[in-house]
């Protein structure tokens, strides 16, 4: 069924009684030529491009629990391509064009907002690294304006300027980032692959590989053994947990970042904004809640939950930039998985397992890589070689020496 | 999370910052055959266990001692706390 404004008007008025299904619930068969692990944003997005890019529709997608119960359910929403390194910002910058016609793309409502993605600067050194950032940015094809203080205070009255130990001395903004709603990223994804002949299947989690003189043949799973030309393994948060089954030991750590919301407020924020001396980034949901994260809580972890200290220092973020937002009321929080990778950069790459690939690492930035992740995912499987755009992404760059670290803190998860 | 440190009792875990799993304690020998590998895994690869997990804090706003904290990092709870010094003597290093 395909949507449209006048089938919501036609359903508005006959009583919403003509809406199906949006996806099958197949059980799974014996054989696939792809399956995916995974029924998170990642994983529904390269089984979507699979089948309408690459021509494979004889594809699985296998889930644990429902789909879209991951991160890509928990996230701040934010979308933007403003990363530095060569490595990195072609890749996102593809990620962003997807964004912007993802929703004619798979015809869903994704809301996809491009209100905007202010960084603020709060010295002179940070303003130059953001000039220099700007300029990278620039290079790959995306937006980038570099504005000083009154440019900024024109864009947002509100701050806090004059901030004794933060002052805002200017900042970079990128008129194109902005914000998506998650749980209708995974939705529309599941549609669209499901339409096209893809078996999502839920409920059913996979326990093992099936292993063949060194070649994964398919995935033992609660549902019974599924066999499949490739594997293809795409749950961060759970990457650890996953790829141990196949003796693997990954190039990460895992562990949790919370994110925030608060009461509805009236129109607020013309977009997202993130504090340069510290770690914070807000946007205004279209229900009105402020929407904000900051840091990770630091140590390993796969409990969806994390400790108060955090809590604390992302409100001092907000309240050093601005101060009015002091009397709002926290209305939830939570926490979600991440994986912490060794440089801060993730992995789309074949693993040294013949038939199996893995698709992980992506630290707290997963959401805003969703399209171009399932895209360069797919084009690995159905290729065999990676996308131009994601070619950097491999999981022997240590070992090579190419690491792509956007922070330069070295190989140290808790820092990236 | 209260982390109860050897010699000075519980302690906030603010007060420590955190650098990850205690095998790092076991530096590899750098005149090894295949060093150049050890020290690949050593610096880039983890076990990342879901469950009980041995790792190194460090009492950077105490009395700057290392230690080895066993949590587990499904719960959080922490079960077992020693002075990475110890643990590293006992392990064959230092003196």
């Amino acid at each position: 069924m395909s949507y449209s404004g006048w089938k919501v008007i036609w359903q508005g008025l006959t009583g919403n009684t003509g809406w199906k299904p949006a996806w099958r619930e197949p059980d799974p068969k014996a054989a696939y030529d792809v399956i995916i692990v995974g029924a998170g944003g990642h994983g529904l997005a390269a089984a979507y491009y699979l089948a309408k890019e690459f021509g494979v529709t004889n594809v699985a997608v296998i889930e644990k629990g429902w789909l879209g119960s991951g991160n890509v359910g928990r996230n701040t929403t934010i979308v933007r391509s403003n990363y530095l390194l060569p490595g990195n910002e072609p890749f996102y910058e593809f990620s962003m064009k997807l964004w912007e016609g993802l929703e004619q793309d798979f015809n869903y409502n994704a809301m996809v907002s491009q209100r905007g993605i202010l960084n603020l600067s709060h010295s002179d050194p940070q303003r130059d690294a953001f000039a220099r950032r700007g300029n990278s940015m620039r290079l790959a094809g995306a937006d980038a304006v570099l504005l000083d203080a009154d440019g900024v205070r024109q864009m947002c009255p509100f701050l806090d300027f004059e901030n004794a130990r933060f002052p805002i001395t200017g900042g970079i903004w990128q008129p194109r980032g902005g914000t998506v709603r998650h749980d209708a990223v995974a939705w529309g994804y599941a549609r669209g692959a499901d339409m096209r002949g893809v078996d999502i299947i839920q409920n059913c989690e996979v326990t093992g590989f099936i292993m063949d003189k060194g070649v994964c043949m398919g995935v033992e799973t609660s549902r019974g053994d599924i066999r499949a030309k490739k594997v293809g393994v795409a749950v961060a948060g759970s990457s650890g947990r996953v790829m141990a089954k196949a003796g693997m030991r990954l190039p990460i750590e895992s562990h949790v970042l919370q994110a925030f919301v608060t009461e509805g407020l009236k129109p607020l924020l013309p977009g997202v904004i993130t504090f340069g001396a510290g770690h914070f980034y807000v946007s205004q949901s279209d229900k009105g809640g402020l929407v904000f994260g900051g840091d990770i809580d630091g140590y390993n972890t796969y409990a969806q939950r994390g400790n108060l200290p955090v809590v604390e220092d992302v409100c001092e973020g907000g309240m050093a930039i601005m101060p009015m937002i002091g009397r709002t009321r926290l209305l939830r929080s939570w926490g979600g998985i991440m994986d912490m990778s060794m440089d801060g950069s993730p992995y789309i790459d074949k693993t040294h397992i013949d038939g199996l690939y893995f698709n992980g690492g992506w630290c707290y930035g997963g959401f805003k890589a969703t399209p171009a992740s399932g895209f360069c995912f797919a084009h690995l499987l159905a290729r065999d070689e990676p996308h131009p755009t994601a070619t950097e992404y491999r999981l022997n760059r240590f070992r090579r020496g190419t690491m792509i670290d956007e922070k330069g803190v070295g190989a140290q998860p808790n820092l990236h | 999370m209260i982390i109860n440190h050897p010699l000075l009792g519980p302690r906030d875990a603010q007060e420590f910052t955190y650098l990850g799993d205690a095998s790092l304690i076991d530096r590899p020998d750098w005149q090894d055959e295949n060093a150049a590998e050890k020290f690949h895994d050593y610096l880039y690869i983890r076990d990342n266990p879901a469950g009980q997990h041995r790792e190194l804090w460090y009492h950077e706003q105490g009395d700057r001692s290392w230690l080895v904290v066993t949590r587990d990092t499904l719960t959080h709870e922490i079960t077992n706390v020693e002075l990475a010094r110890d643990v590293a003597i006992a392990g064959g290093r230092g003196r």
